[in-house]
């Protein structure tokens, strides 16, 4: 092991050098959320579980028929998750609420893709494969992904799907927001559009939280006070009024702070401008010198 | 008695050998079953469990059981402790080849194998798997880089290439020469960037699941979870050291390795010692240890992890008889590993919990396949280097 005072020295005013010109960046965490985007709030109260909307999203987005698409009652026997063949599913939930005649009253449930506001999915996404637009929708460009799935653990609502038959190109399936549709002038997306109760409202997302307080205040009977999507994991595009608790229609408790928070804030404050691994580099070349200074004459060398 | 790393020498088509082989040929057909039918077919992987074993042990137990070449790099090399310099070699091997298996396990899990070299152009400097995948990458040449002398010192000289290949011995030779010669000036920036760049990515590894609040067991979801994995990767360098030599002296019949793995122990009592405080301490801060009683698999598994992979072996350790018998060593050096890959094993598979879907993920039989494969190829190929390079220290005349 050669390493001289010079070497040291020469290491150690470019680590020190690049240490006092960028300091570490200590900024708080900032959330990178679009200003404007749309949005949609799904009405529960609404739905009747008609699933015309599974049959809008496959023909928008060029997937297959969904499965059984005119049954209205045995589909719903099974608890659906969207998957690569369907990005949206409505399923039926037994949550105790009763008609008048005692008869267990349903209530439906679509799922699909939150798009958040922060993305969990964007934030761990290695090659940055998912974006958040600039009109809400959180986009998957499938010629930079390699399917480390790294998405799908990060995703709180469990959302993409793999296409795990695939040998060679499987891809990440999702809602897409219809982008294509709602990024020209006057798009809506499929499901919203066919909706034939009007259970799906698209829109720009503050419009849409005034809209669905409204709802609520001018029906407290109907309604819980709590739009699902407005604070959840610091927001989401896609939101949902509820009569029944949300947690029984299959959409998680979760808090508040954004997922990536906490992960980009320590990423960030190690690494940003290479600090730490510059600092320790210096200090191990150091110890280094210091460690081995009596062992320096020229013949030995060699690890 | 003159010690020096030598080529062992020995005849490599032993009984055990063999059964690698029979490993090695099973796990070479499962993944051809995974490049025909695709992961679904081979896996037990869903929608709601996208990671299996592949990832919490192939990629993230070998990253942690690679740490030994980091470590006594930093000992012998950094700190200045010469007497250890036997076994950085063992240890730099089993980085190498613990890397390199890491790498193609990830090529077998990643959906699109063929694009793996997307996120060197492709950057995304919010994502920890970012981070991690280029340290890896860079640290992995680092490690080949370091490995290069050793090849050097066993054939510059003397490099004879079979038949038609004969006529480059000589621009082969020189190469090696001057690689050495290069190597050995500067090999100290790469001996230093390798104990970075383990620190950055080791770390880095327990800070995947940090992006996933709601789904990690809150008994391994913590802020510090990062420090913890880099203290517990420091921590199980040694004693991974120590069981691997003793497996591989006991197995080539070699002289012990005693005399350098006992003290050896008293830093590992200090490092486990350290781990331990933090990841009780941890507990204690955010309360969860409010859940170790609930009987859940999950809560099981973190009790095993912490009593038997952390706090009996430091307690064995404590005692100078265990420290001075080979057999306690031993015993100690393996339920720390034990304790480690429980961990990683428990923190990217028990401890995650789908949100949705109740998803019991338990490995199908040909993704175990896979790894046993990956992990029996991993050692024949230990074996053939340490036969026929420089690596182990054997006596000179039964290596000659």
């Amino acid at each position: 092991m050669q390493i001289t005072r010079r070497h040291f020295f020469r290491v150690m005013g470019v680590a020190g050098a690049s240490v006092a010109v960028r300091p570490p960046a200590t900024h708080a965490w900032e959330s990178k959320a679009p200003p404007d985007p749309y949005g949609c709030v799904v009405d529960l109260t609404r739905c009747v579980g008609c699933r015309k909307c599974e049959e809008a999203c496959a023909e928008v987005n060029g997937l297959p028929e969904p499965e059984r698409v005119n049954c209205q009652c045995t589909i719903f026997e099974t608890d659906r998750r969207p998957d690569h063949d369907a990005f949206t599913v409505v399923n039926r939930y037994y949550t105790g609420r009763v008609d008048e005649f005692d008869k267990p009253v349903p209530t439906y449930a679509k799922v699909q893709c939150m798009h958040c506001q922060d993305p969990a999915c964007v934030s761990a996404c290695i090659v940055g494969a998912l974006t958040k637009d600039e009109t809400g929708t959180v986009r998957y460009d499938v010629t930079k992904c390699i399917g480390c799935r790294y998405c799908m653990v990060a995703c709180p609502f469990e959302i993409p799907a793999y296409e795990y038959h695939d040998p060679i190109t499987p891809r990440v399936m999702k809602c897409t927001f219809c982008y294509d549709r709602i990024s020209g002038e006057g798009g809506i997306p499929g499901c919203a559009t066919i909706c034939p109760t009007e259970a799906i409202t698209f829109g720009r997302r503050d419009t849409l939280l005034k809209v669905a307080k409204k709802r609520v205040k001018d029906n407290p009977a109907r309604y819980l006070p709590h739009i699902y999507g407005e604070k959840e994991v610091g927001g989401t595009s896609w939101m949902y009024l509820s009569g029944v608790p949300f947690e029984q229609v299959n959409l998680p408790i979760l808090p508040e702070t954004p997922s990536p928070k906490l992960s980009e804030t320590i990423q960030h404050s190690l690494f940003s401008y290479l600090w730490s691994p510059i600092l320790l580099f210096g200090a191990l070349g150091g110890l280094m010198a210091w460690f081995n200074k009596n062992d320096n004459h020229p013949d030995k060398g060699g690890v | 008695m003159q010690h020096a790393a030598r080529p062992l020498k020995r005849p490599l088509w032993t009984p055990g050998v063999l059964v690698m082989l029979v490993f090695m040929f099973a796990g070479a057909l499962a993944i051809i079953a995974r490049f025909t039918g695709g992961i679904g077919y081979v896996t037990n992987l869903t929608n709601a469990r996208p990671w299996g074993i592949w990832v919490g042990i192939d990629v993230a137990t070998g990253v942690a059981l690679a740490a030994g070449g980091f470590t006594t790099a930093a000992l012998a090399h950094i700190f200045g402790r010469h007497y250890y310099e036997p076994v950085t070699r063992p240890a730099l091997l089993t980085a190498v080849l613990g890397y390199t298996f890491v790498v193609i396990g990830l090529l077998v899990d990643i959906g699109r194998s063929w694009a793996i070299w997307k996120p060197m152009f492709y950057w995304n400097f919010n994502s920890v798997l970012f981070e991690v995948a280029m340290c890896v990458m860079i640290y992995l040449t680092v490690l080949y880089i370091e490995f290069l002398p050793i090849v050097a010192e066993q054939f510059k000289g003397r490099v004879n290439l079979p038949g038609i290949l004969s006529g480059l011995n000589r621009l082969v030779d020189n190469l090696l020469e001057a690689a050495d010669r290069i190597l050995g000036k500067v090999m100290w920036v790469f001996i230093i960037l390798g104990v970075v760049l383990s620190c950055m990515h080791q770390s880095s590894l327990g800070s995947l699941m940090l992006v996933a609040p709601t789904k990690l067991h809150p008994l391994w979801y913590t802020p510090i979870l990062p420090l913890l994995f880099l203290t517990s990767a420091i921590a199980v360098g040694y004693p991974m050291v120590v069981f691997e030599t003793t497996l591989a002296t006991a197995s080539f019949k070699l002289e012990s390795e005693m005399k350098i793995l006992a003290p050896l122990t008293r830093v590992t009592l200090f490092l486990l010692g350290f781990y331990m405080v933090l990841k009780i301490g941890d507990m204690a801060v955010r309360g969860t240890w409010s859940y170790l009683l609930d009987g859940t698999y999950q809560t099981n598994s973190f009790v095993v992890e912490l009593l038997f992979g952390v706090m009996i072996p430091w307690v064995m350790l404590l005692f100078k008889s265990v420290r001075e018998s080979a057999r306690g060593v031993f015993t100690a050096a393996a339920l720390i590993v034990g304790g480690v890959v429980l961990n990683r094993v428990n923190v990217f598979i028990v401890g995650y919990r789908s949100p949705l879907t109740e998803s019991g993920y338990f490995p199908a039989p040909s993704e175990i396949l896979v790894t046993l494969g990956l992990i029996a190829t991993l050692m024949f190929i230990y074996r053939v280097v340490v036969t026929y390079l420089p690596v182990l220290q054997a006596p000179k005349e039964v290596s000659s």
